[in-house]
């Protein structure tokens, strides 16, 4: 069979709209760019160049449309316009501007392919680019997938040199000056005598002339900004209290909003009781929402009382109350109706496992919550005209579309205030709350009304990462891993997230084999197939979606095999590693690590290496069995991202992804009883605290010719690599998260 | 009742049982103070009373009467900030930022009584309050910066 028939049964993850799309449009419509948002409403005198920057007598503002959920996308958006602007940070304001086409994200179309990252054949780019002309059409502007850089390295320099080599031309209108005798530095033109003309000034010029179209992006050799550290433009409101997030923001003349939902999610009202809530101090009223009510009051404390005062009658979930039925349901959908995809088969398992010993084990990896520390809300108001709606959001038109259906407002009439995020992990590609909230706003228009989540009802109502169950059967032979069957079952979170949204999906879910598939060993027979469980509790991308699942199950039974080979972990790997970019990241973390060191007593090293979102990412952790439990000591990363932008948030934000992977790894997940979370605050569902942080040492690489986001790549290994780690250090394979089930933890 | 925030005298008309946290973020508008789970397991809601850190989804307004409290706001500000949160800047230790206010009014009441923290006293000490985005590190790092600074100081 060849690369077509391949490609048509994995299809895509957008798969139909693709195909419509291209035929229906033909490749004008995708080549033809968006109209300028900020050119619609542009002051006399003040010049926009393209959507991302806008210069006025005043100041110059440059658009970060990127949602900044604490990744620090705002800061690096605006320096790589900066880079080739030549303006420097403190020179320039940044807004979040407004929803719009013109945003659409050019990368996120890259997971959804049913390539390995690594595969950069001829068939796997020409995918990628009809994939990527989809999301064009569709004017899909988002942040999610790691895709903020990728989407916006090119882009975003481009948009500054256009704009610098306009202004440059309208100086040399306005002096006689050649263009190329001008210079640019510190948000001014130089001319050749010194004098400055600032940008500011030449604003009004500017906005005359057609922006140059015709620029050179600067070589790297060039760069005064990237890859060098820099000071997050929101580090001091975020080190003094004085930025404001969604909760915090107070609209003139708003109510406080709190909500009781069916906790058996998606259950129905069938009726309630709010006559004491009515009585209670500072409560204004109680309105009905879908599956639930909400309470109107004048202060968050107050309705978060008198929302506990409700007095509520709930149906059952649509799904199975217990976990264990949730469990059951994965366990058997391990057949051929359910087979969702065969999404790798090299060699010939089979004749690889037809005789001798073939080792087999199974992994579980748990539903897990989003958490985000800023509760989930929004404030909307609701006029005959227009609606206006306050919150952070990462799907940012979808969010238009969406409020406009309960309003009955066309979606341009939807007005996003899009705020800095405080941690979303990926609740915030979610709608429920802002639908909530426009649902309450909508029965009492003309005031604005702030939602706002109580961590119980955050828990109670999150759509967690979805279960899944992974099966291995592998053989070894002459100290060598040969072959390696792998089947993995979940349900989909895509059609779960999607259908939410109302965008339907049709293909496989690339994210039930995330993490199991595409990883760039050569193992002489490897087989990976999907197989789709039923919808069950409804489920929603965390960060790294698929793999970390998915990871867990291949790297944790690639380690056994490894063991049974009586091969070395790290030696192992590096031998089977195809891809050259990815065996550097695994010696990389093994000469960081030391590995193959002596270590005391007590200790073990676990090394684990997972691809996703095109970053090869190696981690090791060592660890100590003390009496009291595992301690884990030291983490060492190595993953290769092509562009390393900000090398301080870049370690920032991979330290924060290994403590993200190790915590949840250790101690998280959210069960069902009786149709509901059991976890209904942090205190059972923790995560890594501060005693238990190890020290983490991280090396970005810039190998890889194309850039890549890593806002979720450190998280999959981190699992497989604590619990090796666990095993080289007390001989106990677990193969369930989270491990403080089997191990108990310092 | 009255109280004393940030040096400045409030006459608050709320509930004895009021959350100190809620009179502060809805009642005064002082919103550096955040909410993250209001049950004491993530520190957000950190503030000083006294100058010992509490956590102030857990103190009822009527017993912060008569008490000095002071908020991330009261601790320093952009323009004269504290020597923790200078640290803070310097180590870029925020993501999301959200629970820095607490894990900065948390460290800033440790360096109060220990100028020279060691690892196990910021374990200790620390450990009440979650971050999320896993800044813990940074955290770490900044605490000694900022003791330094302290001490030289």
């Amino acid at each position: 069979m060849g690369r077509a028939r391949t490609i048509a049964r994995r299809s895509f993850l957008i798969g139909s709209a693709a195909i419509m799309g291209g035929v229906a449009f033909g490749t004008y419509m995708v080549r033809r760019p968006y109209d300028n948002p900020l050119a619609a409403e542009l002051p006399d005198g003040a010049a926009t160049f393209n959507p991302w920057v806008l210069i006025d007598s005043e100041k110059i503002t440059l658009v970060t449309p990127h949602a900044d959920k604490g990744q620090g996308v705002a800061s690096a958006q605006a320096a790589l316009i900066a880079e080739e602007l030549d303006v420097e940070f403190g020179q320039f304001e940044i807004s979040f501007g407004d929803p719009s086409p013109a945003y659409w994200n050019t990368a996120m179309a890259e997971e959804g392919a049913p390539f390995m990252a690594t595969d950069e054949s001829f068939p796997a780019e020409t995918t990628r680019g009809i994939m990527g002309g989809v999301m064009k059409l569709l004017g899909l502007q988002g942040t999610g997938g790691s895709t903020a850089m990728p989407d916006s390295f090119d882009k975003l320099r481009r948009a500054g040199a256009v704009a610098r080599e306009t202004l440059k031309l309208a100086a040399s209108q306005r002096t006689g000056v050649p263009v190329d005798q001008l210079q640019t530095a510190n948000g001014a033109v130089q001319l050749p005598d010194g004098t400055e003309l600032k940008y500011t000034e030449l604003a009004a010029e500017a906005a005359e002339i057609q922006p140059v179209a015709d620029i050179e992006l600067r070589n790297p050799s060039q760069w005064r900004l990237i890859g060098k550290p820099m000071q997050r433009l929101d580090i001091v409101g975020k080190s003094t209290g004085t930025l404001d997030y969604t909760i915090d923001l107070d609209v003139e003349g708003m109510v406080i909003a709190a909500i009781k939902v069916n906790p058996h999610q998606g259950g129905k009202l069938n009726g309630y009781d709010a006559s004491a809530a009515l009585a209670m101090r500072g409560v204004r009223d109680v309105v009905e929402i879908t599956g639930g009510l909400a309470v109107i009051a004048d202060n968050t404390w107050r309705a978060f009382k008198a929302a506990d005062a409700l007095e509520l009658d709930w149906g059952p979930a649509p799904y199975p109350a217990e976990q264990a039925d949730h469990w059951e349901a994965v366990a058997a959908s391990f057949t051929p109706d359910r087979l969702d995809s065969e999404w790798r088969n090299d060699g010939d398992v089979d004749a690889a496992q037809a005789e001798g010993n073939v080792f087999a084990a199974e992994y579980r990896s748990p539903y897990v919550a989003h958490a985000p520390l800023e509760p989930l809300g929004a404030i909307v108001r609701v006029d005959d005209d227009m609606v206006e709606v306050w919150t952070g959001h990462q799907l940012q038109r979808q969010l238009q579309v969406l409020v406009a259906g309960i309003t009955g407002h066309r979606p341009e009439q939807v007005k996003l205030h899009n705020q800095f995020i405080g941690g979303s992990f990926g609740h915030r590609l979610e709608f429920e709350h802002v639908k909530q909230a426009t649902e309450i706003a909508n029965q009492m228009r003309g005031t604005p009304v702030k939602l706002v989540y109580s961590r119980e009802e955050d828990f109670a109502h999150d759509f967690p990462r979805h279960i899944s169950t992974a099966r291995g059967r592998g053989t070894v032979s002459d100290g060598k891993v040969v072959s390696i069957d792998l089947e993995g079952a979940a349900p989909s979170v895509i059609a779960s997230q999607m259908g939410r949204a109302n965008i339907p999906v049709p293909g496989p879910d690339s994210q039930i084999a995330a993490g199991a598939w595409n990883n760039p060993y050569d193992i002489p027979s490897f087989r990976m197939r999907a197989y789709r469980v039923p919808e069950l509790a409804p489920v929603s991308s965390w960060r790294a979606v698929g793999a970390p699942g998915g990871g867990f199950a291949f790297d944790c039974f690639l380690d056994e095999l490894i063991h049974q080979a009586g091969a070395d972990p790290m030696e192992e790997r590096i031998r089977l590693m195809s891809h050259d970019v990815s065996r550097k990241v695994l010696e990389t973390v093994a000469e960081m690590s030391d590995w193959g060191s002596e270590l005391a007593p007590g200790k073990g090293r676990g090394v684990a290496f997972v691809e996703s979102f095109g970053v090869p990412t190696a981690e090791v952790v060592e660890v100590t069995a003390t009496d009291r439990g595992i301690r884990i000591d030291k983490v060492w990363v190595a993953c290769d991202v092509g562009t390393v932008v900000d090398p301080v948030n870049f370690e920032n934000l991979v330290q924060g992804g290994v403590i993200f992977g190790l915590g949840h790894a250790m101690n998280c997940e959210i069960t069902y009883s009786d149709g509901m979370a059991e976890q209904t605050n942090y205190h059972a569902h923790e995560g890594m605290r501060m005693h238990q942080c190890p020290q983490i040492m991280v090396r970005g690489l810039e190998n890889g010719h194309k850039i890549r986001g890593v806002g979720e790549p450190p998280v999959p290994p981190a699992a497989p690599a604590l619990a090796n780690a666990i095993f080289a250090a007390t001989g106990q394979r677990i193969r369930e998260l989270p491990l403080w089930h089997h191990i108990d933890f310092v | 009742m009255q109280l004393t925030v940030n040096g400045q005298v409030h006459e608050v008309d709320v509930e004895d049982d009021m959350p100190l946290l809620w009179v502060l973020r809805d009642e005064l508008g002082v919103t550096g103070v955040k909410y993250g789970c209001g049950v004491a397991q993530c520190g957000a809601c950190t503030v000083h009373l006294d100058g010992m850190a509490v956590r102030s989804c857990q103190i009822a307004a009527m017993s912060a009467e008569g008490a000095e409290i002071t908020t991330i706001e009261g601790l320093g500000t952009p323009g004269t900030l504290h020597a923790v949160q200078e640290a803070w800047i310097e180590h870029q230790v925020a993501q999301c930022g959200y629970c820095q206010s607490g894990q900065i009014m948390q460290a800033a009441s440790m360096l109060d009584f220990n100028a020279e923290p060691t690892d196990e006293d910021i374990d200790l000490v620390m450990s009440g309050n979650l971050c999320r985005c896993g800044t813990y590190p940074r955290i770490r790092a900044a605490i000694k910066t900022a003791a330094a600074k302290l001490r030289e100081a």
